[in-house]
């Protein structure tokens, strides 16, 4: 059961990495705007634009 | 007739939606309501960025005034306005009211395709704000706000920096200090559930593993997480009085003591999971309380109405200042359409000012040479010369912000604070009589552990809980129904007020539907006579018949005269017409109302153009509704409406018209001397004094998005009507509280019976107190559920 001691340390171990990560996310601003990137991701990709550069790389 | 049928179908602006008019511009088969969507259709089209109306129908704003940006070339002005420069890039945020759907978002981060010096913009949708990032040395603060202007998304740049208002509104170590506090619950939960289900002889050597593991996480929920409720009990003590802290800051204290004994000297288990827990529920009220509208402002004052910069004339020469520098004795170059920001002289030229944000009076005021403009007049005709005699910040508008009077906050003592007090007293009692009593029976073990199971067990925390639960469940119910309260104390405040103050125009009335009418009778061929003249004029009120007249062609006109803010006159197909003010007639004319733009055709009285208020649907029944409450109205306004009111009020109703800014925060102060809690309705800035001092300004707007006044709620126009409602739903959600607060007592009891006999068994706190937070949260969710259901806000 000696082993309990470093599983222990292990699941502590874990819990502070996710918690540094919160912080860490939270500090770089992820949190501050979560309406937006919502209605961003819906946008369509321009194809037409692209497809010049395409012909370009083509010839 | 079928030449009509068509329109139908597409009679809006392609770009703004607005109704066509019939004489409509056209471009590449698309119809537009004016030259400038038009303009903007085409910068949108040359640059391939017609993606924009994909997303939405006619997203786009009506295209507005020209507008004067010289002062963003001045580099002070530049600095103050950047988040940050460097060699060739700058960063800035701007406040841009238009922003409302997808298409806004998908256009102004496409802003690098209309010019290349714009390296990117994003868009926060919720604060309407952008933040571009451009290389300075190719394009200038100036060229991109005229940039922006041009595609219809006109940034506000006010004296009050919107933008950097915004930021910091919310306590951001509160929400680090709940992650953390949610970690360490979790942890010591986990390794105290050997404890609960009991350890096998085996298993005993982990004990004191665990407990010192406990008591190690235990230390930052006290001392981290829990800090705030220290320094504010410390304060409280300090100037002698008792909040809702000091009970809870002991309890953390004691147990928090009492872990660590039990834990060092290996006599028990601890309590450390019940602080922990503790500690977490306490952080989430308290965020729950904090929690506002961050796409809101409450706390707007004089300086977010006006400009950051004005014109003023050095030498002969324009020279764009920024406002604060404004100093006595600066001429002034005031364009139409401009703001004075400083109480100051006419100089030259002749000043037609709309004073309603200072008057609330809608009809422009005439000022001749040598007159005293207050700030916050906006000219309507042309361009004018003043003379400054005040400072900015100690004008006659102004003044009213600098007021010293305003409410002292001290005596807002709310529920909490009053029942904390002889909360924290009891305790004690039961504290110590359990405590001499073990001390008599020579039992000094069982008196120590009585003492602190006493005060653990009956934990205020429900109080801490049940409050904010049950207020912001009430805000989002207001939410909903478009009434937003500032914060959860401020719905306390909406509960106690027993006297409404009505403001009228914009209040009462309506300004989004106000109506051109006319009263006379016209034909059709004077409506096109009529038309043709007003169509020279750039007069606001000319404008607005010119749309409601509607016609499709125009006649030519000679013999043009404007007399500007008066009227104008021209000869027209041999009919020689005037439009404007009664004095500016060729004949003596009897009008029913001095205002409006009276016509007279070949001298012949013709009737007269008038804006309409409209006043808001359903006001008798709402006035029926209140009648319980004491209701006064004061307008800004003439008497002319005083029929009208007299038949919606009744005659209990004081009434008061041609009211100052200042006489409405004098009647607001007379009324709380007299000890009645006042909740003041308002629109406009002549409002704002009297909304800050009531105790509870509700500002009325018939778009969200418009600037309203400092206030503690903002209403929607339409919302006006729920008003009792709203009220007697604050009053249900004070109930609401007190009778959670019965709960608590009711379980604080049986943990109390344990507690004073010296036998609660951590396992029992630790179940006690989640189940009375379970309970008390669930009931109050219900509660205020069946109460709006019950004044049927959902």
């Amino acid at each position: 059961m000696n082993i309990l001691y470093f599983l222990v340390g292990c699941s502590i171990l874990m819990a502070l990495i996710f918690l540094g990560a919160f912080f860490w996310a939270y500090k770089t601003g992820q949190n501050d705007d979560v309406h937006t990137p919502g209605i961003r991701m819906l946008f369509d990709d321009e194809v037409v634009a692209e497809k010049s550069e395409e012909d370009h790389f083509s010839s | 007739m079928e030449h009509q049928n068509k329109t139908a179908i597409k009679a809006v602006c392609y770009h703004c939606g607005e109704d066509l008019p019939k004489v409509k511009y056209q471009i590449a088969d698309k119809d537009f309501c004016c030259a400038g969507c038009m303009a903007v259709f085409k910068i949108l089209s040359e640059n391939n960025l017609c993606n924009y109306y994909v997303y939405n129908n006619a997203p786009g704003q009506q295209f507005k005034n020209e507008h004067h940006l010289e002062y963003l070339d001045e580099s002070k002005i530049i600095d103050q306005l950047l988040d940050y420069k460097h060699e060739s890039s700058s960063i800035i945020t701007f406040y841009i009211p238009a922003i409302h759907c997808s298409s806004c978002i998908w256009l102004l981060e496409h802003l690098y395709k209309i010019n290349p010096a714009i390296f990117s913009s994003r868009i926060d949708f919720l604060k309407k704000q952008v933040t571009i990032s451009f290389n300075h040395n190719e394009i200038s603060l100036r060229q991109m706000v005229e940039t922006l202007n041009q595609i219809g998304y006109e940034p506000l740049i006010s004296l009050q920096d919107v933008v950097k208002e915004h930021s910091g509104s919310v306590d951001k170590t509160l929400v680090l200090k709940i992650a953390v506090a949610g970690f360490l619950m979790g942890n010591v939960m986990l390794f105290s559930f050997p404890e609960y289900f009991g350890l096998s002889g085996f298993e005993k050597q982990f004990q004191s593993l665990f407990g010192w593991l406990n008591l190690a996480f235990a230390i930052p929920a006290a001392f981290y997480c829990g800090s705030d409720y220290f320094t504010s009990a410390i304060t409280s003590l300090k100037h002698r009085y008792i909040n809702l802290d000091t009970p809870l800051a002991l309890i953390i204290a004691v147990l928090f003591l009492r872990t660590a004994f039990e834990i060092i000297f290996s006599t028990g288990p601890g309590f450390a999971d019940t602080l922990t827990g503790l500690v977490f529920l306490l952080l989430m009220g308290k965020w729950l309380k904090q929690r506002t509208y961050h796409h809101i402002s409450f706390d707007r004052d004089y300086r977010s109405y006006f400009p950051i910069a004005v014109t003023t004339l050095q030498n002969g020469k324009e020279k764009p200042v920024s406002i604060n520098e404004i100093k006595i004795g600066d001429r002034l170059w005031i364009r139409n359409g401009e703001l004075v920001p400083a109480d100051a002289i006419l100089m030259k030229g002749e000043a037609w000012m709309d004073m309603s944000f200072v008057t609330g009076e809608s009809e422009p005021v005439h000022k001749v040479l040598g007159e005293i403009i207050y700030a916050g007049g906006r000219q309507t005709t042309e361009a004018i010369e003043l003379e400054v005699i005040k400072p900015v910040s100690q004008s006659y508008l102004t003044g009213l912000w600098n007021n010293d009077n305003y409410k002292n906050n001290t005596e807002k003592q709310n529920f909490n604070d009053t029942v904390a007090k002889y909360f924290s007293l009891g305790v004690f009692l039961i504290a110590f009589a359990a405590t001499a009593y073990w001390l008599l029976q020579n039992d000094s073990h069982k008196a120590w552990s009585a003492f602190t199971a006493v005060i653990i067990v009956a934990c205020p925390c429900v109080l801490a809980l049940s409050t904010p639960f049950t207020l912001s469940a009430i805000l989002s119910v207001f939410d909903k129904k478009g009434f937003y309260v500032k914060n959860t104390d401020a719905v306390e405040q909406l509960a106690k007020c027993d006297t409404l103050i009505f403001d009228k125009t914009g209040t009462l009335t309506s300004n989004e539907n106000a109506e051109i009418g006319f009263s006379g009778v016209i034909t059709d061929d004077e409506k096109i006579i009529m038309a043709s003249l007003l169509r020279n004029s750039i007069h606001p009120l000319s404008r607005h018949i010119l749309k409601a007249l509607n016609v499709d062609r125009f006649y030519s006109l000679r013999d043009y005269k404007e007399v500007v803010g008066k009227g104008l006159t021209a000869i027209i197909n041999n009919h020689s017409i005037y439009a404007g003010h009664l004095s500016m007639l060729p004949i003596a004319v009897k009008a029913t109302s001095e205002t409006g733009v009276h016509i007279v055709i070949d001298h012949v009285y013709k009737g007269c153009f008038d804006i309409k208020q409209q006043w808001r649907s359903g006001l008798v029944q709402l006035i029926l509704k209140l009648s319980k409450f004491k209701l006064l109205v004061l307008s800004g306004d003439t008497d002319k409406d005083r029929l009208m009111l007299d038949t919606i009020f009744t005659k209990k109703t004081t009434i008061r018209f041609r009211q100052s800014p200042h006489q409405k925060l004098d009647a607001v102060l007379q009324l709380q001397k007299q000890g009645n809690k006042v909740m003041m309705l308002g629109d406009g800035l002549n409002d704002a004094g009297a909304l800050k001092q009531s105790d509870f300004g509700i500002a009325l707007t018939d778009n969200i998005n418009n600037f309203t006044p400092g206030c503690d709620a903002i209403l929607k126009g339409n919302a006006l009507n729920f008003l009792p409602d709203f009220i007697q739903l604050s009053k249900d959600g004070l109930k609401i509280i007190k009778t959670s607060f019965a709960i608590a007592i009711a379980y604080n009891c049986i943990g109390i019976y344990f507690a004073v006999q010296g036998t609660l068994y951590p396992l029992v706190a630790a179940v006690l107190m989640p189940i009375s937070t379970v309970t008390i949260i669930s009931f109050t969710t219900l509660a205020t559920r069946w109460f709006a259901h019950k004044n049927k806000l959902i």
